[in-house]
């Protein structure tokens, strides 16, 4: 065997650790100052506190803004889950003209710079008189979640075998039925990681909803808004914290969820292939 | 034969062909897709032409006069305030976008090459903080980057320097900082993807055949894998032209990027149509830098060869 230099496995695993730190260490910043009790996040720390967390819930602005983030994020993901399921269907199973280029269409959300996504939808949702508020906003939060949701989606019914749903129905189960009994259980998983990556990302998304909401705030909004006074900082950081856990969790759950609805869709339809 | 029955043959064929046709794939394929495809139009190509419209009107006060002027683009393009801002909008996104490349292309290679079994697993890890908030990881390289913050007071708790830098923050380093940790996650992913499909057995077919480690690598893996740069590339490249949140943030008064500018004349300044103008300027402009992108990663494939 020769050494095989800087190629080699140890040097690159050495030069894989220092990304993840650097990944993760900006981000590890905010649950660490959102627990120390000086007010200000810079070392050293000063001590243990869960004052910031406790303040949270008497900030009346504060619950207005989560619940607001909740019934936007639910109409979204919900929204843009159907749409994705309806795309992402009509692109695994059926061949036509044009389907790469409308594929492209529906994907394209997802490299464009936000700002213009967001004032272009603006200038329409003006034009023809829409009012703005947190129904524009989930407009524009549909549009930025179908291309992950498609992704998401694609990835579970593709390899899904359309052998099963043929017997199902030559066993005499109605189209409907079908659907219920054979397709839904097998794209399930692969429905629920959906929507989840959806909620979570327009819990997050900050740009769509700055420029399509009336007055009224969502989450990120609220801290947009917060950053301003230097002595809201710890709560920020207490509120953010808790973005940060609610993330993480629910990608989680749909990350496990997506591979197991890919593994599930591969293996059965293998059997019967 | 009577007329009757000459004329129903014809008939029935045309029910029996729009059946076949209503059950056809392409129609079934394009009426499931078509709600998403509406969605789509009504939401993302009709604005984009309306702001294109718009770049060519003019505002007076409240109103907007609809006759045709390229007013608009010559302020966007001649204007030095606004010129500036494009130019370095451009320069930003391009630093950030090779750094992110250069950056993610080792882990890439990591992963696809020495990852083993816990490929998935290592890339969920390095996908899992892109999923947080993304205002929030720019409000964390500001705790980082700020007069009292982790770096300063880490770097005076050492006793590296005496006082606070105030160098660290609101210049166009600290959003080329931000934006390349921001959008590492983003650049990982394609490379990753053309990596694996990289044929193993050309990369020992050149090993056996005598180049050594490095060599075989520059001229099989690299060059093989250029399809996933170009789209890292890109990727990070035009939406980090237009962030709006990094350069507000953390980019004081020299990192403004044009997004800042295009709010602006949404928002305070009320001149939607020049609004309309840089947006379709800034889109011009970066995808010609994209392609010529391209292009030069293209030809670096073939010399490479």
């Amino acid at each position: 065997m020769r050494a095989r230099g800087f190629l080699s496995g140890g040097w690159l695993s050495v030069y894989a650790f220092l990304y993840i730190v650097f990944l993760y260490l900006p981000v590890i910043f905010l649950p660490i100052f959102s627990i120390n009790t000086a007010p200000t996040p810079k070392f050293p720390l000063t001590g243990f506190t869960l004052q910031w967390y406790a303040d949270l819930p008497h900030t009346p602005a504060l619950l207005d803004a989560a619940w607001n983030s909740l019934k936007v994020g639910v109409c979204a993901s919900v929204l843009a889950t159907v749409l994705g399921i309806l795309a992402a269907r009509s692109i695994t199973r059926y061949r036509y003209p044009a389907r790469r280029a409308i594929h492209g269409l529906i994907m394209a959300p997802l490299v464009l710079p936000e700002v213009i996504v967001a004032i272009s939808m603006l200038l329409v949702m003006l034009q023809l008189g829409l009012s703005l508020s947190l129904f524009t906003v989930v407009l524009g939060h549909v549009l930025v979640c179908i291309p992950y949701s498609m992704t998401v989606l694609t990835s579970g019914f593709e390899g899904f075998d359309r052998s099963l749903e043929e017997a199902s129905a030559d066993l005499g189960e109605s189209a409907f039925g079908t659907f219920r009994r054979v397709t839904l259980p097998m794209v399930a998983p692969a429905i629920i990681s959906s929507l989840l990556v959806c909620f979570t990302i327009s819990l997050d998304e900050f740009i769509i909803a700055f420029f399509l909401t009336g007055t009224e705030a969502t989450l990120p909004i609220y801290i947009w808004g917060q950053l301003r006074f230097a002595s809201k900082l710890p709560g920020v950081l207490a509120l953010g914290t808790l973005l940060l856990v609610a993330s993480f969790l629910l990608m989680t759950i749909a990350e496990i969820l997506r591979r197991r609805a890919a593994r599930r869709t591969r293996n059965e339809g293998g059997l019967y292939a | 034969m009577t007329a009757a029955v000459e004329g129903s043959p014809p008939l029935r064929m045309t029910r029996a062909r729009r059946n076949a046709l209503l059950q056809s794939e392409p129609v079934q394929g394009f009426a499931l897709i078509s709600p998403t495809f509406l969605y789509a139009l009504i939401l993302l190509v009709l604005p984009i032409l309306v702001v294109i419209a718009h770049s060519f009107w003019t505002q007076h006060y409240l109103t907007i006069d609809r006759t045709f002027t390229l007013e608009n683009y010559r302020v966007a393009l001649t204007e030095p305030i606004y010129r500036d801002l494009l130019w370095r909008s451009l320069y930003i996104s391009l630093t950030v976008s090779l750094f992110t490349v250069i950056l993610a292309y080792p882990i890439a290679y990591f992963i696809s090459f020495h990852g083993g079994r816990h490929k998935s697993l290592w890339l969920f890890l390095i996908t899992i903080p892109f999923w947080t908030s993304y205002l929030l990881r720019v409000m964390s390289w500001k705790v980082i980057l700020g007069y009292n913050g982790v770096l300063n007071s880490g770097l005076m708790g050492l006793g590296i320097i005496d006082e606070p830098s105030t160098a660290l923050l609101y210049n166009s380093s600290a959003v080329i900082i931000t934006l390349t940790h921001a959008w590492a996650a983003f650049a990982i992913l394609p490379i990753f993807v053309s990596l694996e499909k990289v044929d193993r057995t050309l990369v020992e077919a050149a090993t056996d055949l005598g180049d050594g480690p490095l060599r075989s690598f520059l001229r099989v893996t690299l060059p093989l894998s250029a399809p996933g740069v170009i789209s890292a590339a890109l990727i990070v490249m035009i939406p980090t032209v237009g962030d709006y949140v990094t350069p507000k943030l953390v980019g004081g008064k020299d990192g403004v990027m044009i997004a800042n500018a295009i709010q602006a004349q949404f928002g305070k300044a009320a001149n939607w149509p020049l609004g309309a103008a840089l947006s379709v300027t800034t889109m011009l402009i970066v995808t010609l830098m994209a392609g010529a992108t391209v292009l030069i990663i293209r030809a670096l494939q073939r010399l490479a060869r």
